[in-house]
């Protein structure tokens, strides 16, 4: 059993702004702390004759990077978010149709992917897909003493021996996704879990206060 | 994905309220709409509004060997995406018309005019030169692509600075950031892009259509011009036919709102030359509206850790006991658990020992395996339940 030493658990400063483009059916851009990036998604909308599954909606994720073409780093962050998307959305009240999510890079300070995450999860409020359960994506990072951090920067994450992120869906707060990189230990992982579902919490709470503010009749 | 078509009533609505010299949007037929021009956290990251239409650049540095026939000069590379977020019709990894297009422009407007000093890119001629890469993103269209680009282009190109190099006799030293501040391009002048629209063969013009009148109309021509006053370049496309007296008017008018636009770039570049001074945080994160009713921002916040240490102790011994320790039955090869009784009812041992031996896996993949385990399935009691009978013991060849 490792000793877990003063943790340093913030979440950084959280910023949101959904229908900012007028052409997507739903689009965010969500920030945490420096990492900012920009969601849009199109859907239900028409599908191509190859890409069509017969009883549900196919979801296509798209990650454009700032500078340069996409390369197999982008194919596994979208392969995370698409994961999570479908263990949320209802695709299957669409069938043969296409949803397209597609996620811009604005800026990178660590805790990308969980970045995506809540910028996707956003997006498709903002479209109004149906889903059954809103998503979140939080960032762990496990430094060389032992000491858990949240939503590392990325000065942070590079000096890390351990870099986690979880999606935690929000009716009984359970992981859906986890992508790792590192060496931890069982103990760690199970810690780094419950601080994960431990700041979703506040994280569906940014997420029901925005909503709140946006369909309020008063400010 | 495809976009909606335009339907003919809709078509023919727009033809009429242009030939009556209106607009949908209520604009005179020289105006411009609102151009806004923001800038990212790093230098060389800039966010240009025209109107609704949504534009992004980006410019980036990398030391690169020069080209054969021009070993002094560094090298410029423009690229523009068109992002699937801005419209339907764009789709990923298809070189469309439109795509090919505004490259070629925005190479001509940029590259051809020589507004940038390659020259002074250069750290050892025949060696090393700065490569200065331009990506444009289209976050949003809605008309008038290659106007939002120009002006992201060369704002961020005048907004970017490069790592600062010290030569000494043979030896090149690039400073990093912390080291020594960064020194901006030279930059000659600000060619800036002007689109008209034509319609009805030419008779009606309109400046900075927007993506409705972009469909109707039948043909573009794009200006470059700097505030001297000075024709970078021409292009007109769509196969119309333009008298004289309609090219020099639209110069002339060119030139009026090119003068504008610059002065607004120079006006955003110094306020954010005078905020990052006044060390505040700049950024995307900060240009976001705090008024608008669908922005919300949340402060610092921290989050309780109360009862974490119990929860994940309490997981961890539910769980099941631990992976034994790998065994070196020979020297050379490694075993990690035991054989389990074959179940499949074959009588022949030595079949089984050769499918154990053909499945080499790795001890690190097994460990990964079992991490992803544990999340998924707290109830799992055995995590190695769901491996078939003939993979559980793992040989690892020590090379």
């Amino acid at each position: 059993m490792e000793e877990c030493g003063d943790t340093n658990i913030t979440l950084r400063e959280f910023g949101c702004e959904q229908s900012l483009l007028s052409r997507p059916d739903g689009s965010s851009s969500f920030m945490q702390g420096d990492t900012s990036v920009l969601a849009g998604v199109y859907g239900p909308a028409e599908v191509k004759v190859s890409k069509e599954i017969y009883d549900r909606a196919t979801l296509e994720v798209v990650i454009q990077p700032k500078v340069g073409l996409s390369s197999v780093r982008e194919r596994l962050q979208e392969q995370s978010v698409r994961e999570t998307c479908e263990a949320a959305l209802l695709a299957s009240l669409h069938p043969r149709s296409s949803l397209t999510l597609v996620l811009q890079l604005l800026h990178d300070d660590g805790s990308l992917l969980s970045c995506y995450l809540n910028a996707a999860c956003m997006a498709l409020m903002d479209a109004g897909l149906p889903m059954s359960c809103l998503f979140c994506g939080v960032t762990c990072a496990v430094n060389a003493e032992g000491q858990i951090i949240t939503d590392p920067s990325a000065a942070q994450e590079k000096e890390s021996r351990a870099l986690m992120t979880f999606a935690v869906e929000s009716t009984e707060h359970r992981v859906i996704m986890s992508s790792t990189r590192g060496s931890f230990s069982v103990h760690e992982l199970q810690q780094c879990i419950a601080v994960s579902q431990k700041a979703s919490e506040k994280i569906f709470q940014f997420y029901r206060d925005s909503v709140r503010r946006r369909y309020s009749k008063i400010l | 994905m495809k976009d909606t078509p335009l339907s003919n009533c809709e078509r023919d609505f727009l033809l009429k309220a242009i030939e009556e010299k209106k607009r949908v949007d209520g604009r005179q037929t020289y105006d411009y709409r609102n151009i806004k021009i923001t800038f990212g956290t790093d230098y060389g990251c800039c966010f240009v509004d025209l109107g609704k239409t949504r534009v992004m650049a980006q410019v980036s540095c990398e030391l690169v060997t020069p080209k054969e026939n021009r070993p002094n000069e560094g090298i410029m590379f423009f690229n523009i995406e068109l992002s699937p977020m801005a419209s339907p019709a764009f789709e990923l990894g298809r070189q469309s018309e439109l795509l090919v297009k505004l490259n070629r422009q925005l190479e001509r407007c940029l590259r051809n005019s020589k507004c940038i000093d390659t020259e002074s890119l250069c750290v050892v001629s025949g060696e090393k030169v700065w490569q200065i890469r331009v990506d444009v993103h289209m976050l949003n269209h809605d008309g008038n692509l290659m106007d939002a680009a120009s002006v992201a282009a060369i704002t961020a190109l005048c907004h970017f600075r490069r790592p600062d190099v010290g030569i000494q006799g043979d030896e090149v030293t690039l400073y990093s950031v912390e080291e020594r501040d960064p020194i901006p391009l030279s930059i000659y002048h600000m060619p800036i892009c002007v689109s008209f629209a034509f319609f009805q063969q030419g008779t009606y013009l309109l400046v900075d259509p927007c993506e409705r009148e972009e469909r109707v109309m039948d043909g573009l021509l794009m200006i470059a011009m700097n505030k001297h006053r000075e024709i970078c370049s021409i292009q007109s496309s769509g196969g119309i036919m333009l008298l004289k007296e309609q090219v020099l008017r639209c110069s002339k008018i060119a030139s009026v709102k090119v003068s504008e636009i610059t002065e607004l770039i120079t006006k955003a570049l110094e306020n954010d030359k005078k905020a990052r001074k006044e060390g505040g945080r700049c950024g995307f994160a900060e240009s976001m509206p705090r008024e608008r009713i669908t922005a919300l921002k949340m402060d610092e916040t921290p989050v309780e850790m109360t009862d974490v240490m119990e929860r994940a102790n309490d997981i961890v011994q539910r769980g099941e006991a631990p992976v034994p320790s790998p065994v070196l039955p020979a020297p050379g090869m490694g075993q990690v658990g035991e054989g389990l009784q074959n179940t499949w009812g074959l009588e022949e041992e030595e079949e089984e020992d050769d499918d154990d031996e053909e499945e080499e896996e790795e001890e690190e993949e097994e460990k990964v395996t079992m991490m992803e385990e544990e999340p998924r399935g707290k109830e799992e009691i055995n995590p190695f339940s769901s491996f078939s009978p003939c993979l559980r013991m793992y040989f690892l060849k020590l090379f």
